[in-house]
């Protein structure tokens, strides 16, 4: 599944990055950073409910595919501008982990 | 047992990065600098992640819970050598600090995501060589090196 199907498919909104023709091969939702940062793998579709900027650095040392911000969880301009400048791609929904794991699922992330 | 010292044979590259305590909205900027750099000299994804985690790790950590320090990174033809110094407030339990889980990040770093206890075990992992130094009031240092 490609970043811009959960855009144009599914309703995701489109925060931040452009690359959305990035293929996601994870998934992985984790709050505890350093967590992620032992267990990310590339190409990740992360979810996670932080929203400062920390969560980029993270996202780009790992090369991760995309952030999702999920259960409609407000990210600050400020941060989605940073966002911008260090190319990564953040989208948001409504949905919780659960949903967008069955999507992701469905669409042959596994 | 190997002592911390910086070993200043062969060379190639030198990188210096100052780290203020507190600054978290500028915590991860050293780490992406220098995965760039080292992207740019063509080091190959597998090792430019393991630095990519070391220096991560080690830059939060100086923002947490040190006075502040420096992260050199010395660039050779067959390994990264990661240099971390702060001027304290140094580790008490080394052997503790290094155990998963265990963490004196405050409510508010926890909030963040901060916290879980991983930082110096995922240096330790990521790395060919270890080594921590630590004196109370003084301050901690830390020897990473990832060979090719
Ligand atoms: N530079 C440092 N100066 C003083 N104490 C430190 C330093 N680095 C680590 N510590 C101590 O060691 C503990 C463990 O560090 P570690 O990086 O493993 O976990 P953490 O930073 O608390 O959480 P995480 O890294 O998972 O976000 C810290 O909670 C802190 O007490
Ligand atoms: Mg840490």
């Amino acid at each position: 599944m490609f970043v811009n199907e959960l855009i144009g498919k599914y309703g995701f909104k489109h925060l931040s990055g452009e690359n959305v023709d990035r293929k996601i091969e994870n998934a992985y939702s984790c709050d505890l950073l350093s967590w992620v940062m032992a267990k990310g793998k590339h190409d990740t579709a992360w979810i996670t409910v932080q929203t400062h900027n920390n969560i980029l650095a993270v996202a780009s040392l790992l090369d991760f595919a995309c952030i999702i911000i999920p259960e409609g969880i407000k990210v600050e301009q400020e941060i989605l501008d940073k966002a911008n400048e260090q190319e990564v791609v953040i989208l948001s929904t409504e949905l919780d982990a659960f949903e967008i794991f069955k999507i992701l699922y469905e669409a042959g992330v596994k | 047992m190997n002592t911390y010292m910086k070993n200043e044979s062969n060379v190639a590259m030198k990188l210096h990065y100052d780290i203020s305590k507190d600054d978290f909205s500028r915590a991860g900027e050293a780490s992406s600098k220098i995965k760039n750099m080292l992207r740019q000299l063509a080091i190959e994804a597998n090792i430019l992640r393991r630095i990519a985690i070391a220096t991560y790790e080690a830059e939060i950590n100086l923002v947490i819970h040190s006075l502040g320090g420096t992260i050199d990174v010395y660039i050779k033809p067959d390994c990264i050598e990661i240099y971390v110094e702060d001027v304290g407030p140094g580790i008490e339990n080394i052997e503790l600090a290094m155990t998963k889980g265990f963490s004196t990040a405050t409510a508010v770093a926890r909030e963040m995501g901060f916290g879980a206890g991983m930082g110096l075990p995922n240096m330790e992992k990521v790395s060919d060589e270890f080594i921590i130094e630590s004196t109370i009031g003084v301050g901690t240092q830390i020897k990473m090196v990832v060979t090719y």
